[in-house]
């Protein structure tokens, strides 16, 4: 019974990553900008987070480098597309491009180096109860921060005017340019909260599920980030979720390999990315349900006047 | 302030000059990171843009580096052009390299030169299968090519090192994950003497020229095209959008397959885990800098592979990071992106007021 | 009425003085001055491309000038943005909607005000004044399922909730039929009586002179007149809006022949999500006549089209037929269309009867293949000549056959695309929105081409919104709403009243299920 309940737990650890991410993505998404420099803008933001706590002592300022590295990322991502008019596709690879290079080029001096030791958290008396403890309320802050955030987003983005405007900026510019809204600084400030929420997602990464710096441990998270917003058909709860069954699949895979489940390892690391595929393909079957909750600028250029 | 105006029609002048400026200011940010890291920029700069054209040995090098990026970034512009976002060419190299690699180890000391053209055409239709897979999912579901063949990607390089870690592994190899060296039957005929370069070279360049004639001179080249450009008229047109999707996909992932297999068979030698160079990736800024264009690309893989061996100049004589070739083509494709804006906008320097 | 620092009562509501805007290819507003009394409909005339647009935009403040000054009821003001210019008084109501299909319309209307008021507030607010100007709208509807007609409702509920003092209209009409055109005018005459001021913004001489008392007439960009429509004729008015009176239509009596395209019981499920059902849709067109259909976007034209021209290729429900020269086409694509000569001219120009970054030259290769060699070969040179051709027939004004499509005008563009069909003698034409959004000049042009087209044999089918146009140029009518058409009746059988009428549906049945049989 033990094991499953360590299984939630490290489920929901390693949901949180892929939530974080997902969820900043759903931000600039609902405003009608697709990013696909996450990959990249993780990258940057694990090694400024690690970098930053091997040199501050400070998670918190690692957490804050990390945001501020993938707000920065973003901005300048934000600039060229929402002011340049350049291809919002082209320039987000561009930016996951740059983010590998760069990440890895200033990691090298960080591979080496190892973190003060990782402090554990536990609710008080929830923490204690035998088997729901260990697996719901043990995890570091960060993840129940993530949650809050979720819901928080279903708030702001349905009961709240800001909520609206950002919708409908992301339905149709041309309305919302036409009614005065200012529709490039509000895009431009949705994909910087969402490069902010990508940071920290990195920074959470490398400073504590594994506080270490590898060159690449981003590992493809963030691109899976960007099909789970989809997936989620672009509500912040549905994210949540499917966040979590794809730690789940992840912490499934490590199972069975230290069970001794006779699956060759390599297939079994090919899991997540098979299971987003899958995942995919089912949400795109029906073209009339993306067409009715999927922002109807996404992606597409806008030009005021 | 400074204002962007749009230009009645697209500036020919910087139509050929923004690759040109985005070189420049690229070059302008290294020589300020070559600075920060205390290093010599002139001597880093000869690194990059004199080096590798200094004999005919270098040339030969660059030659073999630019061959793959040029192949899978004629393709990946083909598809580019019809408004199909294959990221995936780096899994349809890998699965070409190992389909190729799988009938090179089918050879024996004493097999035909007819090998080479067979392991070639495994490279390409295993890399036509495996872009197909995406093509299926985009056509029959609906699913985002861009997410599916990425997601691929890590799927090829799994079933990759599966491979040479298990049913492939060479059994004198003390245990490394890699396979057997390919017998040197199986190795695709070099050009010259003294080079390492193939014919691989000759069919980069036949495919450029094939591509030219296919883009700017064919009916089913224009239909392709207006397929990415504007798909309500190419639906009014008649032209098949289903068709132009698999074209696309089919032709790239062939060529990323036909790259895959010249590396293998050509400069490796064998199936190894490091066959993944990022040939896949790097050949999209190849495609951008080239500005989609069969010419222009061929020099953007020149000068692309000349970053990646300036690079490795740059790390075994000055000590500068290998990583630094992917900032340069990550700089490269920033700059490029930022410098076309001014295709379509001109600068204006605008009186406070007006709007 | 918001109240502002010492109004002089006697002072314009709205007074522009000298405004002009540049923009790189065209001087779009040239020294205009323009003014608007208190409690006044004010009419702005002028062809497209006129300026018309720019100076509502810069009133509404979403433009600003480079020189000129504006007044409000006798105070210079500044208007910065759409915002500044709510809070002053002045609402719009937008040709094309600003509306937010996947939300409500109260949270439309929302979006739309500044005041800090609270989402039910303002639902609350929407069915006061609803009912209060006879406008019925719910407000927890999603957008999208209002039809163009009621979405405008919206548009004009947005306005007046903003307590305006001058209410901008552009172009409000093209999207009604006659009776709701009526309806609006009431809504209309209802507010200019409360003391607010309009801007109303069309090229309808008759439904100027039916509701303004003042107009301004626009041409090139410059204001060339200011009257009293009431005291003008249409032929005055138009004189003042293109410089001469339009050139008179060459209209032949013409002997049809066979039919060429044939349709039967088409019943198609829509395709898109907020699309239109096509419902047992029976018509025919002879060889030398002109058929037009009527009707106010949203009601299955576009779904129509799609059928007829191939881009919607799906076989039509059992019992439906679709023949040409009584070949049978269901199934066919555009291509094996035209092979069998049908040919289409779309109502979208950029983007779908035209690639807006290719050349004309290239645009030919879309619908025509005389330039084309053995296996596709693209002869590059003898299209160029065929593309030069075209030019110089239909006076396309363009920079050459290498002209982007992109950099044309609606007129030009139009030209070289209706062109581009007719040159290719077909057998059938269907032309969707001929001369929307085109000159004065160009739409004559076009329309006189498609009369001489008919003139020569070619059956031709024309949809339109225009009511006007279909009666110049069509023998023959039909009506279509929600996706049913109504039967055919002869243009000096028709009159405005009853083709409104027929345009809610209200067609008779019994003629209908006979015409039926009879097909």
């Amino acid at each position: 019974m033990d094991t499953y309940a360590l299984l939630l737990a490290a489920t929901l650890n390693a949901g949180t990553v892929l939530a974080l991410a997902a969820l900043g993505l759903l931000i600039n998404e609902k405003a009608g900008v697709v990013n696909l420099g996450a990959e990249g803008m993780m990258l940057c933001a694990a090694i400024a987070g690690f970098a930053a706590v091997v040199h501050t002592g400070s998670d918190l300022a690692g957490f804050a480098a990390g945001m501020a590295a993938g707000a920065a990322l973003a901005a300048v991502f934000g600039v060229l597309v929402i002011w340049l008019g350049t291809n919002q596709y082209a320039t987000g690879l561009a930016l996951s491009l740059f983010g590998v290079g760069f990440s890895a080029f200033v990691g090298i001096a960080y591979t080496q180096e190892k973190l003060p030791e990782r402090l554990s958290f536990s609710w008080p008396i929830l923490g204690d109860m035998a088997w729901l403890g260990p697996a719901l309320f043990r995890q570091h802050p960060v993840v129940y921060l993530t949650i809050a955030m979720a819901l928080a987003l279903v708030w702001l983005l349905y009961r709240t005017r800001t909520g609206l405007v950002l919708r409908a900026v992301g339905e149709s510019p041309h309305s919302a340019h036409a009614l005065g809204y200012p529709v490039r600084g509000i895009r431009l400030l949705a994909v910087m909260a969402g490069g902010a929420l990508c940071g920290l997602a990195g920074a959470y990464l490398s400073v504590i599920y594994t506080p270490l710096w590898v060159e690449g441990m981003v590992a493809g998270r963030g691109w899976i980030a960007l099909a789970l917003t989809t997936f989620a058909t672009w509500r912040p709860a549905r994210v949540l979720l499917g966040a979590y069954l794809f730690g789940g699949l992840t912490m499934l895979q490590f199972h069975l390999q230290s069970a001794g489940v006779q699956i060759a390892s390599e297939w079994l690391t090919a899991l997540p990315y098979v299971a987003t595929i899958v995942v995919l393909v089912l949400i795109s079957r029906n073209p009339t349900w993306i067409r009715v909750n999927m922002p109807a600028s996404l992606g597409k250029p806008f030009h005021p006047g | 302030m400074l204002r962007l105006e749009p230009r009645p029609g697209a500036s020919r002048l910087w139509t050929y000059a923004s690759p040109l400026l985005a070189i420049a200011l690229t070059v302008g940010l290294g020589v300020l990171i070559f600075l920060a890291l205390d290093k010599d920029p002139v001597r880093a700069l000869q690194m990059f843009f004199w080096e590798p054209l200094k004999s005919k040995y270098a040339i030969g090098e660059l030659m073999v580096k630019a061959t793959p990026l040029l192949l899978i970034a004629l393709g990946l512009s083909l598809c580019f052009r019809s408004n199909v976002w294959n990221i995936g060419a780096e899994g349809q190299f890998v699965i070409g390299a190992v389909c190729a690699g799988g009938v090179a180890l089918l050879a024996a000391k004493d097999t035909g030169g007819w090998i080479v053209p067979a392991l070639l055409l495994a490279g390409v239709l295993g890399g036509m299968a495996w872009a197909g897979l995406t093509a299926l999912l985009r056509d029959r579901f609906n699913a985002n090519e861009i997410l599916v063949s990425l997601m691929l990607v890590y799927v090829a390089i799994m079933v990759l090192t599966y491979m040479v870690h298990g049913p492939w592994k060479d059994p004198a190899g003390f245990n490394f994950p890699q396979s057997k060296t390919f017998e040197s039957v199986t190795k695709i005929p070099r050009l010259m003497s003294g080079s390492r370069a193939n014919i691989g070279v000759m069919l980069a360049l036949a495919g450029a020229v094939v591509l030219w004639i296919y883009l700017f001179r064919t009916r089913a080249g224009f239909a392709q095209q207006v397929g990415g450009l504007a798909p309500a008229a190419a639906r009014y047109a008649g032209f098949s959008s289903r068709r132009a999707l698999w074209v696309a996909l089919l032709v790239s992932g062939g060529t990323a397959g036909l790259a895959g297999a010249l590396e293998v068979a050509g400069p490796i030698g064998q199936l190894t885990p490091y066959v993944p160079a990022g040939y896949g990736f790097a050949a999209i800024i190849v495609a951008f800098v080239g500005r989609l264009h069969p010419g222009g690309m061929v020099l953007s893989a020149i000068l692309m592979s000349m970053f990646y061996i300036g690079g490795e100049l740059a790390q075994s004589r000055m000590g500068l990071p290998r990583s630094i070739t992917g900032v340069f083509q990550g700089l490269l494709l920033f700059c490029l992106l930022a410098c076309d804006t001014l295709v379509a906008y001109r600068l204006r320097w605008m009186p406070k007021g007006g709007r | 009425m918001s109240a502002s620092a010492a109004t002089d009562p006697a002072a314009p509501r709205l007074a522009l003085r000298g405004i002009t805007k540049r923009y790189p290819a065209v001087l779009a507003n040239d020294r205009i001055d323009l003014q608007v009394l208190p409690g006044q409909a004010h009419a702005v005339l002028g062809e497209n491309g006129a300026g018309k647009s720019t100076l509502m935009k810069i009133v509404y403040g979403a433009v600003k000038p480079d020189e000129g000054q504006i007044r409000f009821n006798g105070q210079p003001v500044q208007i910065r943005n759409p915002q500044q210019a709510r809070a002053l008084g002045i609402s719009m109501v937008f040709q094309h909607f600003s509306l937010f299909d996947t939300l409500t319309v109260a949270e439309n209307v929302w979006l739309g005000l500044d005041k800090s008021l609270s989402l039910p507030e303002v639902a609350q607010r929407i069915r006061s004044k609803a009912s209060e100007y006879g406008l019925e709208i719910e407000p927890e509807r999603p957008v999208h399922t209002l039809s163009v007609g009621e979405m405008q409702r919206v548009e004009i509920i947005r306005a007046l909730l903003g307590e305006p003092q001058l209410l901008i209209l552009d172009e409000p009409t093209s999207v009604l039929t006659p009776q709701a055109v009526d309806k609006l005018f009431e809504v209309l005459r209802l507010l200019v009586s409360q003391g607010c001021s309009l801007l109303y913004i069309s090229h309808k001489l008759h439904e100027i002179r039916a509701l303004c008392t003042a107009c301004t007439v626009l041409r090139g960009g410059r204001v060339t007149g200011v009257c009293d429509p009431r005291e003008e004729s249409n032929a005055s008015l138009s004189r003042m809006m293109i410089g001469a009176e339009p050139p008179p239509l060459q209209v032949h009596q013409r002997q049809p022949t066979a039919p060429v395209l044939s349709v039967r019981g088409l019943s198609l499920p829509k395709a898109e999500p907020f699309g239109v059902d096509l419902d047992r849709v029976s018509l025919q067109v002879r060889g030398g006549e002109v058929v037009g259909i009527a009707g106010v976007s949203g009601n299955g034209q576009r779904e129509l089209m799609w059928a007829l021209s191939g881009e919607d290729a799906r076989a039509p429900e059992a019992g439906g037929q679709l023949l040409l020269h009584g070949q049978d086409i269901a199934g066919m694509g555009p291509g094996g269309r035209r092979r069998l000569g049908l040919h289409f001219v779309p109502e979208e120009r950029l983007g779908r009867g035209a690639v807006p970054s290719m050349s004309l030259a290239h645009n030919l290769l879309l619908t025509r293949s005389e330039s084309l060699g053995m296996a596709g070969w693209i002869r590059t040179g003898a299209l160029a000549e065929q593309a030069r051709g075209l030019i110089e027939r239909f006076r396309v004004k363009a920079g050459g056959p290498q002209a982007l499509a992109q950099s044309l005008s609606g007129g030009n563009l139009q030209k070289f695309i209706v062109g581009r069909e007719i040159e290719a003698r077909p057998k059938m034409l269907i032309v969707s929105q001929p001369t929307w959004g085109v000159d004065v000049g160009a739409a004559a042009q076009i329309r006189g081409e498609i009369l001489a087209l008919a003139d020569a044999g070619c059956a031709v089918l024309v949809v339109s919104e225009e009511l006007d146009e279909l009666f110049e140029i069509c023998d023959r009518l039909h009506v279509i709403a929600k996706g049913r058409l109504s039967p055919g009746i002869a243009r000096d059988q028709a009159s405005v009243e009853l083709i409104g009428e027929w345009m809610s549906g209200l067609w008779p049945e019994a003629a209908a299920e006979g015409h039926h049989a009879q097909a």
